[in-house]
């Protein structure tokens, strides 16, 4: 318990202090977490919307795979993504193994099957003749698509902080294409591995509680926008 | 315009046909809609009102065939969006997005792109006419039933359509509620001057509301015209049967003479739904007719109308149009026909009861509460069932 008080205690210490090191950590976790999140909107929400909007031969199996993409293992993930950007490998020109830059593509890779899978069950759970409802309306096909993401927008929300903790909390990917380098790719939960396999637990278990409060705070801020969004 | 020019028709649908699962569930040869009028379409479910109105509407692709808005036909002469912002639809579900009831009702405006000044005005309009402007600023969510479709048409109606259609849009209310829509729905349509498609199984709906009725059966319009004649005149039997003809039989015309036909009708021998009948009825011969029988035991029907001799025809009686009198009677009242028959059930119809009787043919009357006391009518008793020459409708056989 003592472990835990004094870690709590460094954890305190470390924010007040605002330490550089570590406000360098939390700054890069985030901008590599949110950047990550934002490229899995982009994709998760468009593909997930087209799908549950369009009918063709083999779409049970494409909505099985996005399910099953939404329990991709980061390890795996981490792994395929070193193999690709390996010197060797098909994109080793690029030069962006161990660099944020790989960190944001492993991450987006597993943010965007859980983006995509709720979108896709967001935009089946509208009634089916809404979509006609708004056509009658005299919307556009993009106006038509847009009125729909509006309106399944407290589950799309969901989709955001599902995404975020997602890729906010892995450690597997992170660490195998980014490489934990201090001051360019370590960042929150790499560094908690470092500090545990260290024995240094009251700077893990410090770091562990920024993480957790920076999560808490992230997804209390999407909480009040998803529940503001609706009118009283 | 001359007084005798042919009104053109605001919408035209020909050969329309649309096929789902390899099956061909809509086949409207011609449809034309008029300015102003109010159309009703009824049928049973999966008659194909739904799918009619969303192919007239564009909202699903045809199969087959071509709707000519305006004389333009949609699609080549007229895009098909241009065409839907002529128009507005109003489902049986109120269908409102997730804000508030203003913001729903401006909704069809915003996509148009109408200018917030404008919006405002004509929104408040609408508010008013279908009196929710107290729930302006509520989220759709919180609303009632009722509240919500009143929404749902002020929004239909605030974006002002050349063309509404309406899909069952009262068909999941209470009759209060149903009755409240519908009246302000009328002064409404009837105020604003629109033309308006409907589809319901309501016969009491289409009748309020129409100026003409389209009887759908199996994807196909079995008969279209003013409701007078639609629900007096049926051209067939699945058509008498949906609008309410409680009395139909086959004949066989014997005679024909100064505008009057005789026919012959097969007695029934069968006892009449014999579940519902007492056990001391049902193995009890029939009562004999009223001096109507010939002498093959068949029955005499006379009927207003001309037909040929020996010709088959169906006759179909609405329930209103026959009269019950206690025990057997054999004078002769102003209707020519009166026969014998066994109660063989009584069921409620509303504000009156439905009499099922066997006179030797099935036939149906309707009577108040009132006439059940006083004619001491109960499920096995006879009666004499009456009804006019002139209450009968004919449909040839082919």
């Amino acid at each position: 318990m003592e472990i835990i008080f004094a870690g709590i205690k460094q954890a305190l210490s470390l924010l007040v202090s605002l330490d550089p090191e570590v406000m360098g950590i939390t700054w890069l976790s985030l901008k590599v977490s949110g950047t990550a999140t934002l490229i899995s909107l982009f994709i998760g929400i468009g593909i997930g919307t087209a799908v549950a909007l369009t009918s063709f031969p083999g779409r049970q199996i494409v909505v099985s795979l996005i399910n099953t993409g939404m329990a991709l293992p980061p390890v795996v993930v981490g792994l395929f993504v070193t193999i690709f950007l390996w010197r060797n490998g098909p994109f080793g020109a690029l030069e962006i193994l161990y660099s944020p830059m790989a960190i944001i593509i492993a991450q987006a890779i597993i943010a965007t099957p859980i983006v995509m899978g709720i979108t896709l069950a967001a935009m089946q759970q509208l009634p089916r003749k809404l979509r006609l409802q708004i056509l009658a309306l005299g919307a556009t096909r993009f106006q038509m698509v847009w009125l729909l993401i509006k309106e399944a927008k407290l589950s799309l929300m969901a989709a955001v902080m599902a995404g975020f903790g997602g890729v906010i909390s892995e450690v597997g990917a992170s660490i195998m294409v980014g490489g934990n380098i201090k001051g360019y790719t370590r960042v929150l939960t790499t560094a908690t591995v470092m500090e545990t396999s260290k024995g240094n637990f009251d700077v893990a278990i410090a770091l562990s509680v920024i993480l957790l409060i920076l999560a808490f705070a992230i997804n209390l801020v999407l909480t009040r926008i998803q529940q503001r969004v609706r009118p009283r | 315009m001359r007084a005798d020019e042919p009104i053109t028709p605001i919408l035209r649908g020909e050969n329309i046909q649309v096929r789902r699962g390899g099956k061909r569930i809509l086949d409207v040869s011609s449809l034309k809609i008029f300015p102003g009028e109010v159309l009703s379409v009824i049928g049973p479910n999966g008659a194909g009102k739904t799918t009619l109105l969303q192919s007239l509407s564009q909202l699903i692709r045809l199969g087959k065939g071509d709707i000519c808005f305006q004389g333009k036909k949609v699609g080549a002469e007229m895009a098909p969006l241009d065409y839907r912002r002529c128009l507005a639809m109003v489902f049986q579900e109120a269908l409102l997005f997730d804000t508030t009831v203003y913001a729903n009702v401006a909704s069809g405006l915003k996509i148009r792109g109408v200018k917030s000044a404008e919006i405002v005005s004509l929104v408040n309009t609408r508010l008013e006419q279908f009196g929710i402007e107290h729930l302006r600023d509520r989220s759709a969510r919180t609303l009632s039933g009722g509240e919500a479709q009143r929404t749902s048409l002020a929004r239909a109606f605030a974006i002002e359509p050349q063309l509404l259609f309406l899909d069952e849009p009262f068909a999941a209310f209470d009759p209060p509620t149903r009755e409240a829509l519908l009246e302000d729905l009328n002064g409404v349509l009837r105020t604003t001057g629109t033309t308006a498609i409907m589809a319901t199984h309501d016969q009491v709906e289409a009748l309020r509301l129409s100026d003409r009725i389209a009887v759908m059966n199996e994807g196909r319009i079995a008969q279209i015209g003013p409701p007078a004649e639609v629900m007096n005149h049926p051209v067939d039997e699945f058509v008498a049967s949906f609008v309410g003809m409680g009395t139909i039989f086959e004949g066989k015309v014997i005679n024909c003479e100064r505008d009057t036909t005789t026919i012959t009708v097969t007695r029934d021998t069968r006892p009449a739904a014999a579940d519902t009948l007492p056990t001391s009825t049902t193995s009890a011969p029939f009562p004999p007719a009223a001096g109507t029988a010939s002498e093959r035991n068949d029955l005499i029907v006379e009927i207003a109308g001309p037909a040929r001799r020996e010709e088959r025809i169906l006759c179909c009686i609405r329930p209103e149009h026959v009269t019950l009198s206690p025990g057997v009677r054999t004078d002769r009242s102003s209707a020519r026909n009166a026969f014998p028959a066994v109660i063989a059930r009584i069921s409620p119809a509303g504000a009156f009861y439905k009499v099922h009787l066997n006179g030797g043919f099935p036939l149906v009357a309707y009577v108040t509460v009132q006439s059940i006391e006083d004619l001491n009518l109960r499920a096995g008793a006879t009666v004499t069932a009456s009804f006019k020459a002139t209450a009968v409708h004919m449909i040839r056989r082919g």
